[in-house]
């Protein structure tokens, strides 16, 4: 290649500090929520050595809320969200034939924000009183009335979370509308671009409604204000509504685009085009606009009217129909495709039936008078890690495989993947199916302790959370191992793949791509 | 390069207006407050009533009709006061005017100032309940060891739906908001 000469890097740690390459970007954005992963999962290791036998064991009851607190907000905020922007760093340009990110500068910020974020969320477990232990939903009058004095630096933390995720989402959307290649059209660009411009627009619409409800906590906890403050005229209740005005895109931005990863690596591994292209556009534009008017089916206890509930029963089974177009495409991709079953695949494939499990019993949950039996019971808790571990998570996991032998010019250990995924695979349906059945029988959701009939479910669910837990090990082995060296990958990578980082870009990817643009036929 | 000038310019086109769509969610957020409790008022869903005191118009009584109103006190949990309504019910013709007593009585050691919250249920019925009297319209204060009558006039009115034959109003003392936060400081220290 004749990109030699612009491939001299920065070294030292300087290379990182200031770096504006949206290769070495992408790489630390991985690496933080890497980090996250381990330390937000500790944190569920506490929880489930505590509920392994019913009774207090290991730690305190105040501890253990905040246990399921920081977990929530670190796997949300700290890991699912980082490892797609670092996704969307390494491959928007080089899918779309960019040289680098629009704003580079804001890039490098937008990731330095992180650390200083979650170094403030982490900092309040060794706060006097105690770290935030309101669940990850933070409901009003919990975390002002009651909240621990640590609250306002979670709110600090939460506010800078948001600058990034916004400075993120600028840039990507400026990235894909502005640097596409020569005659590659909208409609021409791979999934994942797709998704990641459409998560974009939904995190510029909701996170700054999230800055606004943490804004409106601070100035009712600090500056005399009743946004939630019964006594002063305002309502607990409409926190709830501000809040999942916010969160229920949020639980989009965090799926999306591991549908544009999936979407992906399906086809590459059937050796087919991916089945209805802009049917998975229009199903990805449609659950966007969908996920604005359905928040309330976290809330059909809270006491709406009738009218109220049966729109938002309506509005939320309706949003199944795209997601159910999506399951159909990537099923019709593999019908009649010569499969193979390599590690990124492998991780594709339970995505698709354990996603599928995930929105079934969402599904279940939208119908409002069911859900007052499952609501704040272990049965939502089987739910949303069914759409978020092996939904999201096994998503990154797959991608990260996928790409790994592009990023680093090295073939990763295929053998250790298999077992990475097998023991996954097992060990996190262990974990989490049992789940539902404690919900259904009743078990509430955070709460350190439990009646005696659910103890086999939750021993059960314990045993798979720590193999669960411990091989992700195994995982950080395979990528340090396959960075360190291994069998060279080749230009395509995969036999079945297609895309300009896979067809006009060698292996490893050089450190600038693309100065000249490709031409896209 | 003129090119590299062009892209820049076309960028920053895109970057102001996605700031500018930032700013416009985030005041959206705050507007989600005032619209919230506009949609309340209007439907009256939450049985959200008006805190305000009602214009009295000219009585147009339904006699061939009676609607039982029940009554109940509450306190918030950071309140030393007992608070009751003096009768738990009482059956009012749509459109005529009725007076229920609240009793109050301070039972701490401190003057205390109230709040008091008023919710109708059924929320349906929020719409057609009106006060023209009523001590949740101002603050209360009650001295240590005072008791309080306080007075509640109200409307049931004429057009509430014919399903609807019991309304229950209810009260919610709140200590206010500035002393319920020096007590939460005092706890926070006590912890
Ligand atoms: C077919 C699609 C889906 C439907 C019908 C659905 C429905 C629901 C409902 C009704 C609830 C509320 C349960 C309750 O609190 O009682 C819920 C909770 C939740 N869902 Fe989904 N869901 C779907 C997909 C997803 C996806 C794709 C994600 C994320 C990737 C997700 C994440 C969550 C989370 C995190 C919660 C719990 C929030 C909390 O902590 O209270 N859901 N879902
Ligand atoms: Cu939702």
């Amino acid at each position: 290649m004749s990109e030699d000469h612009h491939d001299h890097k920065p070294t030292g740690i300087g290379r990182w500090l200031f770096s504006t390459n949206h290769k070495d970007i992408g790489t630390m954005y991985l690496w933080f929520s890497f980090i996250m992963l381990f330390i937000g999962g500790g944190m569920a290791m506490i929880i489930r050595a505590e509920l392994y036998q019913p009774g207090m064991q290991l730690v305190e009851p105040d501890f253990f809320n905040q246990m399921t607190t920081l977990h929530g907000l670190i796997m949300v905020f700290g890991v699912i969200m980082p490892a797609f922007v670092g996704f969307a760093n390494w491959l928007v340009p080089m899918m779309i034939g960019a040289p680098d990110m629009a704003l580079p500068r804001m890039n490098n910020m937008s990731f330095w924000i992180l650390p200083f974020a979650f170094g403030t969320l982490i900092s309040t477990l060794f706060m006097e009183g105690s770290a935030p232990n309101f669940g990850w939903t933070f409901y009003a009058p919990l975390s002002t009335t009651y909240g621990p004095a640590s609250t306002d630096y979670f709110i600090f933390g939460v506010h800078l979370m948001g600058i990034s995720s916004i400075m993120g989402s600028i840039n990507v959307i400026v990235t894909i509308l502005n640097m596409r290649a020569p005659g590659m059209t909208l409609m021409k660009m791979p999934i994942f671009v797709w998704t990641w411009l459409i998560t974009a627009f939904l995190l510029i619409a909701v996170m700054p409604v999230l800055a606004g409800v943490v804004t409106m906590m601070l100035t009712d906890r600090n500056f005399g204000t009743s946004f939630f403050e019964a006594s002063g005229g305002g309502d607990p209740v409409m926190f709830q509504h501000v809040f999942w005005f916010f969160g229920h895109p949020e639980v989009y931005i965090m799926i999306l685009p591991s549908f544009g990863i999936i979407s992906q690596i399906i086809p590459t591994f059937a050796r087919k085009k991916l089945f209805g292209y802009s049917s998975m556009v229009y199903a990805t534009a449609s659950i966007a606009i969908l996920s604005f008017i359905v928040w309330a089916h976290h809330m059909y206890t809270v006491g709406m009217p009738l009218a109220g509930e049966l729109f938002f029963m309506l509005a939320t089974m309706l949003i199944a129909v795209p997601t159910g177009v999506k399951v159909f495409n990537w099923t019709a991709t593999m019908w009649k495709g010569s499969l193979t079953f390599e590690t990124p695949m492998l991780f594709s494939v339970a995505f698709i039936i354990l996603f599928t499990i995930g929105g079934f019993s969402g599904l279940m949950m939208s119908i409002t008078p069911i859900d007052f039996q499952y609501h704040d019971t272990y049965f939502i808790v089987a739910h949303f890690h069914y759409v978020l571990v092996t939904g999201a998570l096994f998503a990154i996991f797959a991608g990260a495989y996928y790409w790994l032998p592009k990023w680093t010019g090295n073939m990763y250990d295929e053998t250790l993947g298999k077992v990475h995924f097998w023991i996954s695979l097992v060990s996190v349906n262990v974990l989490f199916f049992p789940m539902h059945f404690l919900g259904l029988a009743g078990m509430p959701r955070r709460i350190p302790d439990y009646a005696l009939q659910f103890t086999d479910f939750n021993q059960m669910a314990s045993i798979g959370a720590f193999v669960f837990g411990g091989i992700q090990l195994l995982f950080l082995f395979i990528v340090i191992k396959c960075i360190r060296g291994g069998e060279k990958a080749t230009d395509r990578v995969w036999e079945g793949a297609e895309g300009l980082e896979f067809e006009q870009l060698p292996s490893p990817a050089p450190f600038h791509s693309f100065t000249d643009a490709p031409q896209v036929k | 390069m003129t090119d590299q000038n062009q892209q820049k310019n076309a960028n920053s086109k895109v970057v102001r207006k996605l700031l500018l769509a930032t700013v416009f969610m985030f005041g959206f957020g705050y507007a989600l407050v005032p619209l919230y409790n506009i949609f309340c008022d209007i439907t009256g869903l939450n049985g959200k009533t008006s805190d305000q005191a009602a214009e009295v118009k000219p009585a147009d009584i339904d006699n061939n009709r009676w609607v039982t109103v029940e009554f109940i006190g509450s306190l918030n949990d950071n309140m030393p006061w007992k608070f009751r309504p003096a009768v738990s019910k009482m059956k009012v013709r749509p459109g005529e005017p009725s007076r229920v007593n609240y009793i109050a009585k301070n039972v701490s050691s401190n003057s205390i100032v109230g709040n008091a919250v008023p919710s109708v249920s059924p929320g349906q019925a929020a719409k057609y309940f009106t006060k023209t009297e009523c001590f949740c319209f101002t603050q209360q204060e009650l001295k240590s060891g005072e008791e309080k009558e306080m007075p509640v006039v109200f409307i049931v009115d004429k057009n509430i739906p014919k399903r609807i034959n019991t309304v229950t109003l209810s009260y919610t003392f709140f200590n206010s908001p500035a002393a319920t936060k020096e007590k939460s400081n005092v706890s926070m220290a006590n912890k």
